[in-house]
């Protein structure tokens, strides 16, 4: 470990070996060495223990979070996790969101790991070479993404700050008062021995001249006093009286607005524009041809938005203008069919079980496109000036974003500065900050600063989209009903991690869970929790069919499928009987359960759904039971799942991204529709503290909603639900004899 | 054309064209961002202020619409510096997450609540149309109920 303090910041990014290994070094290094960034974050008579945390004299604690507010939380759970490891007064404790600069790059932390005294952990693997991280690998990354706040820069970063922090304010008040340091206690921010006892901030100074220790004790969970009571959120009280800021609400002098209108056809650029067309149009400034699309600059948004309605101009298709929904899932089936495939996960002889039987259960099940449809409309704003250009905007990656403008205009990145707000709405879309470098290059045509607005028929149809896939089962069940060979067939078209999405937990011998790796013309984004949302659509959709097929109960057949998976048959067990699973129900309501483990974290969920005779669906009660290991802030928590839930539900009832003409073809909330007030279940949430390792919570509520709501929609209208959205699906009660579709 | 809009109590003037919807002229002209721009088609509720106490959604609302009317912007909702009992239970509760529909979800519940002080659960989905995106509609209607038996 020594040996990393040899090597500067500035050499470790130079190599690229490490990239963003700031927090780390941020660890390891002495404060006196930790230059670099300093400025940014530091303000005068403060003192840096490391990178996540400073404190100053007056005893306030100020924890740096090198992640983006998006509505998760996940700021005020890791000052938790770091205030509960130092012993600190929570009252004492903030946060500030880290400056978008590489020191604070947390990809390295996962990275840095390699160079540090631990290997890297294996979970975080995936994440850490997971596609939205490979966006560029020379590029230093700031990513909130993959639901790895908590149990990465948390679990691995801010605990570790604090224990170490707290170890070398005990080692400087030992060394003050002479004694031993195994004999000082610390709480609430204060150091004592007998009758001494001194602040955080009174010790600070001299804490900060001594070597951060290496492995310093980190807390037993009985220890915790912080981790797991539940906080309010520092983040809402500015977000119930408008103050608020979001990236859209900068407001800079002299600030000039631009509208923009992109190619409709995926891969169009500007064929021709006629700028007389606008020529005299109140407060307009300047056309910018951004190739494949068209900004008009006006001194307000609403003259820019109206000026480029009337502007004319023409866009060429495209290189795949003739693709459509259909095109795009025949090429899928062509694909399938040839089974130019490779393994995912092979065990047993799933191939001979299934040759050799004589009743195969076999199904194919897709889903559309989606868009993320944040609420807050894409935007960003720039100026650039004397060779440096200053972005506010809302990213989940600013670092990306930096090196996104940079490259834009010809800077180098040091001379980008990102100024990240609040998000009005992640889910992925705000790790693609195409805005960005849209916003860069009209700045660079001004001399003033500039705020693009995206509107939203422009976010509908130039997002990066969760992809449309497909997928085919086979099956093969045992004497005992219980599958003795599994087969799955799958497309994938890259969005399709974390690796495990396609893996089922079930104890099912032969298996053989295969993709076929395939391009499509439609442009593609980390949706809220990536591939698990169609695989488990897919599996979770599957198991229930076998166990029908079987004659057996949905929940006891999984539960007869997780021996050896202690976590899962709780998790499952505690939503079934939370959820009153096999108590009687109206004629006209149905339950279905759904498990899913998806980014650390085990979720089940049963809901309770009704189909009325007119073929309207009503979701009513949802019960998820979740294992997150350790839940930092439980009500949090359970604000994240409950969000997961809808946003999975919007998606399996309505969301249907459709393409014609090689382009989007719904626009806005009246096309892509949204669940609201009047169709959101009521959803109870039961947080499960195994202890295990902490899992995350922003994406593992979203995957099993979609197929707990088709498997009751099975039970109620006797047609399996293959596709998605379920709005598209006519499930009226058969006349006559009843038909599976 | 030159417009006067009295706007929490308080008179403004600008200078926009007539078809400018409120909702710009509330952020760009008078400087009030807490007002959202969500759809711009009157479809999500972002935007939503009181007008004369009506929940009005600003987006496609012309500002001479809003001559000679009483507007409440989020930022003139809470009184001599004391949230309005909405803005409290939404902190007791904890119901915003990445917070940009909440300015409009408040004003359409507080708009609500003032016109029927016990709304059902079906007067509330009838009334409380408002997009989130973060699904945060259980902690909305728990707050609501609870404001309704305060």
């Amino acid at each position: 470990m020594a040996s990393i303090g040899k090597i500067t910041r500035r050499g470790l990014l130079a190599t690229g070996a490490l990239v963003g290994g700031g927090l780390v070094l941020g660890l390891t290094l002495s404060p006196n060495r930790l230059k670099i960034g300093s400025a940014s974050v530091l303000e005068e008579d403060e003192v840096l223990l490391n990178t996540w945390v400073k404190i100053s004299p007056d005893n306030r604690i100020t924890v740096i979070t090198p992640h983006s507010e998006m509505g998760q939380g996940a700021n005020t759970a890791l000052a938790m996790m770091l205030a509960d490891e130092m012993d600190a007064d929570w009252d004492l404790v903030k946060f500030v969101e880290a400056p978008a600069l590489p020191e604070f790059a947390n990809t390295g932390l996962g990275r840095g790991y390699v160079l540090g005294d631990t290997s890297i952990p294996a979970f975080a693997k995936p994440m850490v070479e997971f596609a939205f991280f490979n966006l560029a690998k020379s590029m230093d990354l700031q990513i909130t993404g993959g639901s790895l706040s908590i149990r990465l820069t948390g679990e691995y970063g801010m605990r570790r700050a604090g224990a170490s922090a707290r170890a070398m304010l005990v080692q400087a008040a030992a060394e003050r008062w002479d004694v031993d340091p195994s004999a000082i206690n610390v709480s609430d921010s204060i150091v004592s021995h007998g009758n001494k006892s001194a602040t955080f901030g009174e010790l600070s100074s001299e804490a900060a001249r001594l070597e951060p220790p290496l492995n310093p004790r980190q807390k037993e969970r009985s220890e915790f006093k912080l981790i797991g009571t539940s906080q309010p959120r520092r983040d809402i009280p500015a977000k119930v009286d408008g103050t608020a800021v979001f990236g859209i609400d900068v407001e800079l002098p002299d600030m000039v607005y631009a509208a923009i209108r992109h190619a409709p056809a995926f891969g169009g650029t500007v064929a021709s524009i006629d700028e007389g067309s606008v020529a005299g149009m109140p407060g307009v400034i300047k056309v910018v041809n951004l190739d494949d699309a068209v900004a008009v600059v006006a001194d307000k948004y609403w003259r820019a938005k109206t000026a480029l309605e009337a502007l004319d101009v023409t866009f060429d298709g495209g290189p795949d203008g003739n693709a459509t929904s259909d095109s795009i899932f025949a090429s899928y089936a062509d694909a399938l069919d040839k089974n130019d495939s490779s393994a995912h996960f092979e065990s047993g002889d799933a191939a001979g079980v299934i040759s050799g039987a004589a009743d195969v259960v076999r199904s194919e099940y897709r889903v559309p496109f989606l868009a993320h449809a944040c609420m807050e409309p894409m935007n960003c704003t720039a100026v650039v000036k004397d060779g440096k250009c200053e972005i506010w905007t809302g990213s989940q990656n600013p670092l990306a974003a930096r090196t996104f403008a940079a490259d834009a205009i010809g800077l180098s990145p040091d001379k980008v500065t990102v100024h990240n707000q609040f998000l009005g709405g992640g889910f992925g879309r705000r790790g693609r900050d195409d805005f960005v470098p849209q916003a860069a290059r009209i700045a660079n045509q001004l001399d003033r600063p500039v705020k693009l607005i995206w509107s939203r028929e422009e976010d509908i149809q130039h997002d990066h989209y969760r992809p449309a896939v497909a997928n085919r089962f086979e099956a093969v069940l045992g004497g005992d009903g219980l599958p003795s060979a599994w087969s799955n067939l799958y497309i994938n078209v890259g969005q399709d991690e974390p690796e495990e999405a396609p893996d089922i937990p079930y104890g099912i011998a032969n298996q053989s869970i295969r993709k076929v790796s395939m391009s499509q013309p439609i442009r593609l984004g980390p949706w809220r929790s990536v591939g698990h949302t169609q695989h488990s659509f897919f599996n979770e959709s599957f198991v229930d069919e076998l166990a029908h097929k079987a004659g057996m109960d949905p929940f006891a057949y999984r539960r007869a499928l997780l021996q050896g998976q202690p976590r899962h048959r709780k998790v499952l067990e505690t939503a079934a009987e939370k959820a009153g699973w096999g108590d009687p129900l109206p004629a006209d309501r149905a339950r279905g359960i759904a498990l899913e483990q998806s980014f650390g974290s085990i979720v089940a969920q049963v809901a309770e759904v009704s189909l009325s005779e007119d073929g309207t669906v009503r979701v009513h009660r949802v019960t998820a039971a979740v294992d997150v290991g350790t839940a930092v802030n439980p009500d949090a928590v359970e604000a994240q799942i409950q969000s997961g839930i809808i946003y999975g539900l919007t998606a399996a009832l309505y969301g249907n991204i459709t393409i014609d003409g090689g382009r989007v073809e719904q626009s806005n909330f009246h096309d892509y529709e949204m669940v609201h007030m009047a169709e959101a279940p009521e959803i109870e949430v039961h947080i499960i503290n195994s202890g295990e390792k902490t899992g995350g919570a922003g994406e593992p509520g979203t995957p099993p909603v979609a197929p707990a709501v088709a498997n009751a929609l099975f039970v109620l209208s006797g047609k399996r639900i293959r596709s998605l959205p379920v709005m598209l699906h006519d499930l009226r009660p058969a006349t006559g004899s009843q038909q599976v579709s | 054309m030159s417009f006067t809009l009295n706007i929490n109590g308080r008179k403004h003037t600008v200078d926009v064209e007539p078809d400018t919807p409120l909702l710009w002229v509330l952020r760009d002209e008078i400087g009030l961002k807490g007002t959202k721009f969500g759809c711009g088609i009157a479809a999500c509720g972002a935007c939503t202020v009181h007008i004369d106490g009506e929940a009005t959604r600003t987006c496609v609302l012309p500002v001479e619409a809003a001559v000679d009317t009483e507007i409440t912007t989020i930022e003139g909702l809470a009184g001599n510096g004391e949230l309005h009992r909405v803005q409290e239970a939404w902190i007791r509760n904890q119901v915003p997450q990445c917070g940009y529909c909440q300015s409009g979800m408040i004003m359409a519940v507080s708009a609500l609540l003032e016109q029927n002080p016990r709304p059902t659960d079906a007067e509330i989905d009838e009334a409380i149309t408002n997009v989130c995106r973060c699904g945060t509609y259980q902690r909305v209607r728990d707050s609501i109920h609870e404001l309704s038996n305060a």
